[in-house]
């Protein structure tokens, strides 16, 4: 039987007095993928960042329910403890902390358990072997000087070794060549399984190549406008988002 | 964004702030007079022209005036302070022959320890006087001297006679002559030509007594194609009445030798750290110097280095933390007087909760110095809206024939990097102190493994309000 992960209840946030989503409803099974589509502006990553407690927006109305629990007052961290991930459109740079060292005192928060140095750097250099980064990138610092590429890659590897139950992937495939969007599919399918849950925004069908998506949501300024299985990505690809525009409009 | 306020304001220092009960012996008068110079000349048993050089400096400090830049040092009133506290023992030899209340302070503080992992010799001070030293017999087997500055004043007379204060004189400036005047305590290291100290030699100096300044004289020699790493850390527990800490540090480097001067100091916060130091490099020789400061109430701390020698070359590494109440003033001072000389001064200071924290460099090149090479590199980090940065290089250059490189930062932790961080299941605090310690750690690399440990433990103190 499939169990609810997250419930969004008529969600309206904003920034600075600006309201951006207006009354958002989604729910997201264990075992799930979502999609979300939408033309730029239309507040897709406004959503993935209140999904995940970001203190710039504020929730104005309704709720985030996660596995049962009330999240909308949780700060970040707690969210993330609770087993949500965002992996960030565009990863920040992190001067002085190794991606090594990031990795293990973030497991380590999120498990509440002394991580052994020995075995979890065998697990980071197995996955780094998956993802194709160069072992020599664990003890770089965040994000410093890295490619477009390498970063995205960089954030399915935390993905994979912080193995939340939410994953929500920000345009993770944007500005990557086909190879590395192979890649980065490869990494997300591997993750996913029964017990967790994808909600993905993308202008790039490639990477749901690998994934069954359950269902896709069509956002337009601040709403969801239209609702559908996986064919919904394909026409959308095709003809854009003008007809749903018009019959919202 | 409104960040939370949940950063401890003022830490839990217990562990600095052990006062035992004054049990001193001896007391000078309060303020400073001739007849109290010559009560601690006799208190030392100095030789006669160590009292004239005291009485010397006390003219000039008498003379000179308070500088007239730097941080606010308005609320120093020497008539307040005691300037000479002799605690209640003679010097011991070993650890037995230490008075037990003091042996319990040195406890808490962790010193046996320390020298019992690989420290080759502890000089520990307790208030002005020198209690506990040892240095290890192969040390002086080597010919390596270690020792208190009274017993070097008597038993080394003519080594301290031709170096001290030849380096910093007591007419440099009011707390140079101050220190002249009433100078107590400190190290004496010589070491012979040729001979490598593999070992750190490290000092811990401690000041007790309300209202007692400390003016530990340290003077090393590093003779032709000698090395050593010398430690010195200072804590001190923490008392209403201003504490004023004038020290002074003369290093002389000789051809071809390499002296690395560490130091992390963590004095109360009501410190005023007015400390002198220099050191004379001569040809290929090198200076390192490691300088860390996180406590006092206020700091002017610039370590100069002469390049006087041709190839003669200076490492600087420096990091400030100031937080509430705080004015650290800290910085270097490089003098290149001679071809091919060579500087990198790398600095990191951080402000927080309302502190003030002020890079302050001066780097003269002479018209001597063809060839000469500068690099400084100064950023800071501030943590909040209340608390201040400053930074002030200046330059001197009086010759073309050089290549300086100059670059300064000042930024803020970004609310981005912050969040990045949090969504990954680290709390606010941890975020934070993560950020920090990034920050300093092209630095604090270069710092000795424990000292490395310590920085660390007090970044978090200060961020998150326990110990890593």
């Amino acid at each position: 039987m499939a169990e609810t992960l997250l419930e969004i209840h008529d969600l309206h946030a904003g920034a600075a007095d600006r309201e951006i989503l207006k009354g958002i409803d989604l729910t997201i099974q264990k075992g799930e993928v979502h999609v979300i589509l939408g033309p730029n502006g239309s507040g897709k990553s406004t959503l993935m960042n209140v999904i995940m407690g970001h203190p710039g927006y504020q929730v104005t109305e309704g709720s985030l329910t996660f596995e049962g629990k009330d999240i909308t007052a949780l700060k970040t961290f707690e969210r993330a403890r609770a087993g949500i991930f965002l992996s960030f459109q565009t990863p920040e740079e992190i001067p002085g902390i190794t991606v090594e060292n990031m990795l293990r005192t973030a497991r380590q928060a999120i498990t509440g358990k002394r991580e052994r140095i020995f075995g979890f750097r065998k697990e980071l250099k197995e996955m780094m072997e998956e993802l194709q980064i160069d072992p020599s990138y664990s003890e770089r610092y965040l994000n410093v000087g890295f490619s477009g590429g390498e970063k995205k890659r960089n954030e399915i590897l935390q993905l994979l070794m912080l193995r939340p139950k939410l994953a929500l992937l920000d345009e993770t495939d944007s500005g990557l060549d086909v190879d590395a969007v192979q890649i980065v599919s490869r990494g997300v399918s591997k993750f996913h399984n029964a017990d967790n849950a994808c909600l993905i925004i993308t202008h790039n069908a490639r990477i749901l190549d690998k994934l069954k998506v359950d269902r896709v949501h069509v956002l337009l300024q601040g709403r969801i406008v239209e609702e559908g299985g996986p064919e919904l990505v394909d026409q959308i690809n095709r003809d854009g988002f003008g007809h749903i525009k018009e019959t919202t409009e | 964004m409104e960040q939370q306020k949940t950063f401890v304001e003022d830490i839990e220092r217990t562990l600095y702030d052990i006062r035992n009960e004054d049990h001193s012996v001896y007391k000078t008068e309060r303020g400073l007079t001739e007849e109290i110079i010559r009560d601690i000349s006799r208190q030392k048993k100095d030789p006669a022209w160590m009292l004239d050089f005291r009485l010397q400096s006390l003219e000039k400090y008498y003379r000179i005036p308070l500088p007239v830049w730097g941080p606010d040092i308005s609320e120093l009133n020497m008539d307040d302070i005691v300037t000479y506290v002799r605690p209640g023992g003679k010097m011991a030899g070993n650890w037995q022959e230490v008075p037990e209340e003091i042996k319990a302070t040195f406890d808490r503080l962790g010193i046996p320890e320390a020298e019992r992992t690989s420290l080759s010799g502890v000089g520990a001070q307790y208030d002005s006087e020198v209690v506990y030293h040892r240095v290890q017999k192969e040390l002086s087997d080597q010919g390596v001297i270690y020792t208190d500055f009274e017993t070097a004043v008597h038993e080394y007379e003519d080594i301290v006679k031709e170096y001290f204060m030849k380096l910093v004189p007591p007419k440099d400036h009011k707390f140079a002559a101050l220190h002249g005047a009433v100078w107590s305590g400190g190290s004496f290291v010589y070491v012979p030509e040729g001979m490598h100290v593999d070992i750190p030699l490290q000092s811990y100096f401690r000041l007790n007594a309300a209202g007692a300044g400390q003016f530990e004289h340290t003077l090393i020699i590093c003779e032709k194609n000698s090395s050593l790493h010398f430690i010195e850390g200072c804590s001190a527990p923490r008392y209403n009445v201003t504490n004023l800490h004038a020290g002074c540090v003369e290093l002389y480097v000789k051809e071809g030798a390499r002296l690395r001067y560490s130091t992390i100091e963590n004095w109360s916060r009501n410190m005023m750290n007015l400390n002198t130091k220099r050191a004379l490099v001569e040809k290929d020789g090198l200076i390192e110097w490691v300088s860390g400061s996180f406590g006092s109430h206020v700091s002017c701390l610039y370590p100069s280095s002469i390049l006087h020698g041709e190839n003669a070359r200076c490492e600087f590494t420096g990091v400030t933390f100031a937080s509430r109440g705080q004015d650290l003033d800290t910085g270097a001072t490089v003098v290149m007087l001679a071809p091919n000389t060579s500087a990198n001064i790398n600095t990191r200071t951080i402000s927080k909760s309302g502190g003030a924290a002020t890079y302050r460099s001066a780097v003269k090149v002479t018209p001597g110095a063809k060839g000469a090479k500068c690099l400084v590199n100064c950023e800071s980090l501030l943590l909040d809206e209340k608390s201040r940065s400053d930074t002030l290089p200046v330059m001197d250059i009086e010759t073309d024939d050089v290549e300086i490189g100059h670059e300064a930062k000042i930024g803020r932790i970004s609310d981005e990097a912050i969040f990045y961080l949090t969504s990954r299941g680290i709390a606010e605090e941890e975020a934070q102190a993560m950020i920090v310690r990034g920050f300093v750690e092209p630095v604090a690399k270069a710092l000795p493994l424990e000292y490395a440990v310590e920085m660390n433990n007090l970044i978090n103190m200060e961020l998150v309000g326990s110990m890593g």
